[in-house]
């Protein structure tokens, strides 16, 4: 029974070495590890089964795209004549091809399916081509002839926003009068920051397999976040109603946002396939193909201008974001909105102008990724705080501490902080990892040692809960009982690693009353559950968790209804637990099974459909103001840091983290959130740098040229501390959202380097450009060696003139 | 024909010896536990274990590879073991499965399986397990989900239950424990088979005391003078996939006489298909350069470690490969090997004419690679730094051989890689060290020197401003890890 899971006594404990939450048990029976992520079990055993493994029907046609070889031009001519001549190809489809409209943006339709009339990045999708097998689908690629009249190439948003090239009007976030404030400050700098993109490098790369249906129909097995935009996308381009195209998922080898928008053109290229071919056709990206022709997290460009009191209060924050957007729109208007809503991060701050610039350039549509644009925004605010600290010869932490929100602060969208744990967090992770101590430590280490230096920093993270997009924050569950009384679970959520399905079967068996041995989840498809919101924005378990929770409750009190009449029992005080019903706590004449096949035979219905639509969210996208959230996530990190003053190179030594989990559902599950989520973020803080030339080409086209932490490259100790939070009714049986959050934890890696290079080189002058790469660090270590730095070290979205890579 | 065994049972396959195992076990054999991440060995989602009869014909020693650059052809006369082939029936967990699970080392699942393997490769393995080795074994592994904490507690706790691992005969107790299944133990017997019937065909029946196995494929001579040699396949089944399946290869990888390493006098010779892992194993190695395993710790990763082969490295003519680099240091020479048998000795420096062109001729293959041993008072040193620490390409990597004699540079060889369009021997800043007191003016001399024969352009590895800034700073981490200088002076 998992009923009560965790105590909260050992929930909260620290969990640095051992973790004994998860009951061992005898490897013969698997299924009382109930306790833990329910798929691992088959994961290890290699049976759980991703897009790829679907066994393939006979007849499958292997699809392979056609890319734009240039990043901006005018497409003159597709000519397949001699790819159509090769052995086993059979169809090669272009723009033309399309039955319906050849488009699929998703909140702005300025992207086609098939290039029609100019290419607006590199690895565009032009044509698709059809084979018999997947290397003579390969093989043809080459033989599609496409010819491309160039158009100047834009890489860099600034230039792109002087050009007035956006993709969607710019926005504000406004609360008091910065304009006013500046004369009121005691001490205001200015400033530059710049983030880096990240490739979501999820393992599973991109992938579908369509089929044609009796009905004129398509039928899309696809690796998708979002099976409804893979369906309503797909219609559109076939020219068919939504019910004409059914999309399933079973689950997914990794999305961390790549595969929330970006699945959709290779499910519809499939189906498309599949409705003009009628015969099945596969298409998975290889993985050079996947990081050249998807987007990523965008790379942003800001300008910060802070201003403080004399005792080192914000009282105002300016900032320009210049966001990369890439060639199309895609998620970016929702992720430059998210910057705004996360500019100031967990600080009350009472002037904040925040404006918000989302630039055309010729990069593939950059999209979601972990975070989706709050993380690049709680850059730019930690290092106009570092920057202040520096300059005034401060630790950033006495700015940091000093400003954290407090009950009821505004946000600058006029949201109050409710529930607000922001101080707690802080205060518990400095005593808890005695945050005074590792100061002294690091200090010390750095007085006796002259070629290694450690750096500490503390990142402190606030993050909103729910799409900011209010009708989004809606979903349903359909719960089946079977008359054996074994249960079936559908809901609009994906399974992606996040251990969403797991939570889900947890709320079933915790509110039937009955073992999470009788529940599966069942794969993800549109014709169970309809109109879904894509598996993004943490809010999976909570939408799809509380839709679950409503059908089961409706089920529950239809079955004890009946022992009521049936048994002649008062229905108050009527229970489930342990699947023994119970009355005024003492086991009644009759059990789980009992009820269930009686509810059939008394013509009871066995299943329900509920729908859950999170209470009191509104937003005014015009004002920029409203109650756009459920709640607020808090926490906060501390990071240490060793460098290696020679080699330039470092070690993350301690990651130590007080997070806001509230009543966590199932902190098995929750804590590698925190881990896996912070261990990506030191990534996209330190190793992971996206290299473009200027000619729009990616030079860090595979996994060898573009590295994410390793095993080695992890932090050596990374702590996760419980809070003592009572958590929020509109999580999940109070169980916050984990998904997004710990990634912002990585920005403390940042920080951390800065410390430590600035304790060798006090003088250091380093430029706000994440990621810190070894060699940004070794050329901030050593700056008289180089008198004319490179752009590069100042701007990670500035491309290298470098066409070549020196290969391995 | 390629022979082997792949889990229990026992493959003959007229598939390309230059396709890939991974193609071969997913999509021929439909053993769909074993992913595809990658297809270039940087991410071990395709891991999977390749056992070899050792020279005993008693004990089968298992390695784990990356399928996606195992050739085909490699397989033969092994055994190969996939996911599949290690389950336990009725859906029950090894020991390796469950400490994943329970410590939460699985969250998408789609890495998952190469952790397994490789953690049980471990488990097989006849070293001892330790802390560092444990960790060592998923080195390979790319994980995106799970920040890796869990899965080194998964390894922690392996590696206390193989605490209790007999030293020697493991297997019937790995059995037991229920690591592998029992068919493992007739293993030896079946791989002896193969290789019988291979010697058999191999002498027209007739019996030899010879027990090498052949090469999976027999070519004629003309098809042999066609072929791609294919070593270990970790760089051409990156660069040229399609086109290996489609040409004969030529494997060398199993060609026992291409494999050893010994020692004559002062001159230590290895044969060319040897490993990475076999130079790291290999006393002779170790008695000469104890740091060895300190430099191969940065270079690629253990299953890459134990395919990849010492003379591909130097073939496939990387200006930054790690090998070549740390070789050019020594001053090795290679045995080149015409198709009529014709052999000569080169120096390694002299291979490489431009950038990815050789001086050798066509038909040339590196049959053996020789130096002399650096005596014990040389000083030596391996240095590579890349974007990641370790399982990354180097944005610069550096050797340095000097002999010192009462406080004097007498002879000195350094190399480095990625600063030029070749491998390259520093020359002149080696020159400009010879004869000179080891001084922190004499390393400073070296560092000028050094900048004037380099040429390092930027690229996706780093600017070349940060290249000609990196060799300045490892010349100087040379004189501190050999001792030369001391923190005091610097």
């Amino acid at each position: 029974m998992v009923g009560k899971v965790i105590q909260m006594e050992d929930a909260k404990c620290r969990f640095s070495t051992s973790f004994n939450l998860i009951p061992t048990r005898l490897p013969s029976h698997p299924h009382t590890l109930t306790v833990n992520h329910l798929d691992p079990i088959r994961h290890v055993r290699g049976e759980s089964q991703y897009l790829d493994d679907v066994p393939v029907q006979h007849g499958t046609l292997y699809a392979a795209v056609v890319e734009s070889p240039v990043a901006h031009g005018k497409l003159l001519t597709v000519d397949a004549t001699a790819a159509l001549e090769l052995p086993g190809v059979v169809h090669v489809l272009t723009a033309r091809d399309i039955p319906g409209e050849n488009q699929i943006g998703g909140i702005v339709p300025d992207e086609p399916l098939l290039a029609e009339g100019h290419v607006h990045f590199r690895g565009q999708p032009v044509a698709l081509v059809l084979a018999e097998t997947e290397h003579a689908a390969h093989a043809a690629l080459a033989h599609v002839r496409v010819e491309i009249a160039p158009l100047p190439i834009i890489t860099d948003p600034r230039v792109a926003a002087a050009q007035g090239e956006l993709l969607v009007p710019p926005r504000t976030f406004r609360i008091g009068d910065s304009e006013e404030a500046w004369a009121g400050c005691a001490h205001v700098f200015e400033g530059v920051a710049e983030s880096g993109g990240q490739e979501h490098l999820y393992i599973e790369t991109q992938g579908a397999y369509a089929f044609p249906t009796e009905m004129g129909g398509v039928r899309i097995i696809s690796s998708t976040q979002g099976p409804t935009a893979v369906q309503r996308h797909t219609a559109h381009v076939l020219g068919l109603g939504m019910h004409q195209v059914e999309v399933d998922v079973t689950r997914l080898g990794g999305g961390f946002g790549g595969k929330e928008d970006q699945a959709t053109p290779w499910g519809a290229l499939a189906a498309l396939g599949a409705f003009v071919a009628r015969r099945p056709v596969k298409l998975v990206l290889d993985r050079m193909a996947d990081m050249r022709m998807t987007g990523k997290r965008h790379p942003y460009s800001s300008d910060f201008k802070i201003g403080l009191s004399a005792d080192l209060k914000i009282v105002a924050y300016e900032v320009t974001f210049y966001q990369n957007g890439g060639a199309a729109a895609d998620l970016s208007p929702a992720v430059m909105e998210r910057t705004l809503f996360h500019s100031t991060n967990t600080y009350f701050i009472p002037n904040v102008t925040a404006t918000a610039y989302s630039c055309r350039t010729h990069l593939p549509p950059n999209t979601a990724f972990r975070g989706f644009g709050g993380p690049q925004g709680m850059f730019v605010i930690e290092s106009a705080i570092a920057s202040a600290a520096e300059r005034l010869g401060v630790p950033a932490t006495e700015i940091q501490r000093r400003n954290l929100l407090r009950e009821g602060d505004l946000f600058p969208y006029r949201q109050p902080a409710e529930g607000c744990h922001a101080e707690q967090a802080w205060d518990t992770a400095a005593e808890l990892f005695d945050l005074p101590a590792r100061r002294r430590e690091v200090d010390e280490f750095n007085r006796t040692h002259r070629w290694q230096k450690k750096g500490l920093a503390v990142m402190p993270i606030c993050f909103g809960i729910s799409f900011t997009k209010t009708a989004m924050n809606q979903a349903r569950a359909l719960v089946h009982i079977y008359t054996d009384g074994s249960v079936g679970v559908s809901t609009g959520a994906v399974e992606m690693g996040q251990g969403v399905n797991t939570k889900i079967a947890q709320v079933a068996a915790r509110t039937l009353g009955i073992s999470v041995d009788r529940i599966k989840v069942e794969s993800t498809n549109t014709t169970r559950v309809a109109n879904t919101s894509p598996s993004a924005a943490s809010a999976t378990a909570d939408l799809n968790g509380k839709a679950t929770e409503l059908a089961c409750l409706a089920l529950r009190e239809r079955l004890l209804q009946l022992a009521s009449t049936e048994l002649s029992m008062d229905y108050e005080g009527l229970h489930i637990e342990n699947e023994q019903v119970l009355a005024a706590g003492k086991p009644a004449n009759t059990s789980w099974e009992k009820l269930v096949s009686a509810a059939y035979w008394q013509r009871v219905s066995l299943s329900e459909n509920a729908h859950h639509a999170t209470p009191d969210l509104h937003f005014d996208a015009t004002t920029n103001q409203g109650y756009p959230f459920a709640y607020h996530v808090y926490g906060t990190a501390l990071t240490t840091v060793q460098v290696d003053c020679r080699r330039g190179t470092y070690e993350v030594q301690a990651v130590q983290i007080a997070h806001d989990f509230g009543q966590s559902l199932n902190p098995a599950v929750d804590r590698g959130q925190i881990e896996g989520g912070a261990v990506q973020g030191i990534g996209w803080m330190t190793l992971e740098e996206l290299v473009y030339n200027e000619e729009g080409r990616l030079l860090s086209n595979s996994l060898n040229a573009y590295k994410i932490p390793d095993l080695y490259a992890a932090p050596k100790v990374l702590d996760v501390h419980f809070l003592d939070t009572p958590g929020h009714s509109r999580a999940v049986m109070r169980s916050k959202a984990v998904g997004e959050p710990p990634l912002m934890y990585g920005i403390g890696a940042y920080f951390a380097l800065r410390d430590a290079v600035r304790a060798f080189n006090p003088d250091s002058t380093i430029s706000f450009s994440a990621p810190m790469t070894p060699e940004k660090v070794l050329v901030n270590l050593h700056p008289e060696f180089t008198p004319t730095p490179s752009d590069a070290w100042n701007s990670p979205a500035h491309s290298t003139s470098a066409t070549t890579s020196a290969a391995s | 024909m390629s022979q082997f065994y792949l889990n229990n049972q026992l493959i003959r396959t007229d598939q390309p010896a230059g396709s890939t195992l991974l193609d071969f076990v997913r999509y021929n054999q439909h053993l769909k536990g074993t992913k595809i991440g990658c297809r270039e060995g940087d991410c071990g989602a395709c891991t999977v274990l390749v056992g070899e009869l050792d020279a005993t014909g008693q004990v089968v020693q298992y390695q784990s590879m990356t399928s996606c650059l195992t050739p085909l052809g490699n397989a033969h006369g092994k055994h190969v073991v996939t996911v599949e082939g290690i389950n336990a029936a009725r859906g029950s967990l090894t020991p390796v499965q469950q400490a994943i699970v329970q410590e939460g080392g699985s969250q998408c699942g789609f890495c998952t399986v190469g952790f397994v393997m490789s953690l049980t490769g471990h488990a097989l393995s006849s070293q001892p397990s330790t802390a560092a080795s444990v960790l060592a074994s998923i080195d390979g592994n790319i994980c995106r989900c799970t920040g890796y904490k869990s899965l080194e507690r998964a390894a922690a706790h392996l590696q206390q239950q193989l605490e209790q691992r007999p030293a020697t005969e493991a297997l019937p107790w790995l059995a037991e424990q229920g690591f592998v299944p029992q068919y493992f133990a007739d293993m030896p017997g079946k791989l002896q088979t193969l290789r019988s019937a291979d010697t058999a065909a191999a002498t027209g029946g007739s019996e030899t005391a010879d027990p090498l196995p052949t090469a999976a494929t027999s070519l004629d001579a003309p098809a042999a003078a066609r072929a791609r040699i294919l070593g270990g396949g970790t760089d051409l089944l990156v660069q040229q996939p399609e086109k290996l399946r489609a040409t004969d290869v030529e494997l060398v990888y199993d060609q026992s006489h291409l494999r050893g390493i010994r020692r004559e006098g002062t001159t230590i010779t290895l044969g060319a298909a040897t490993t990475a892992q076999q130079l790291l194993e290999s006393e002779v190695m170790l008695a000469v350069l104890p740091q060895l395993p300190r430099f191969l710790k940065l270079v690629s990763s253990t299953p890459i470690r134990q395919m990849g082969t010492v003379a591909g490295n130097f073939i496939n003519a990387s200006p930054i490969g790690d090998l070549t680099i740390l070789f050019l240091a020594l001053d090795a020479e290679i045995e080149l090997e015409t198709a009529a048998a014709h052999r000569r000795w080169m120096p390694l420096a002299e291979l490489y004419a431009g950038y990815k062109q050789l001086t050798k001729t066509a038909d040339e293959q590196v049959t053996a690679i020789r130096f002399e041993a650096p005596a014990a008072t040389d000083a030596f040193n391996f240095e590579k730094v890349s974007k990641r620490t370790h399982l990354d390409i180097a944005s610069v990597n550096t050797a340095a051989w000097l002999r010192v004699e009462n406080g004097v540079i007498r002879e000195a060889r350094l190399s480095a890689g990625g600063v030029g369009p070749i491998p390259l021997v520093l020359r002149q800043t080696s020159v400009a060290l010879v004869g000179r007191p080891v001084s922190v003016e004499t390393l400073r001399l070296a560092q000028q020197a050094a900048q004037q024969e380099i040429s390092p352009i930027s690229d996706v590895r780093g600017t070349e401003q940060y290249k000609r800034l990196l060799l300045h700073q490892l010349l100087e981490v040379h004189f501190v890890e050999t001792g030369l200088l001391t923190k005091e002076q610097l």
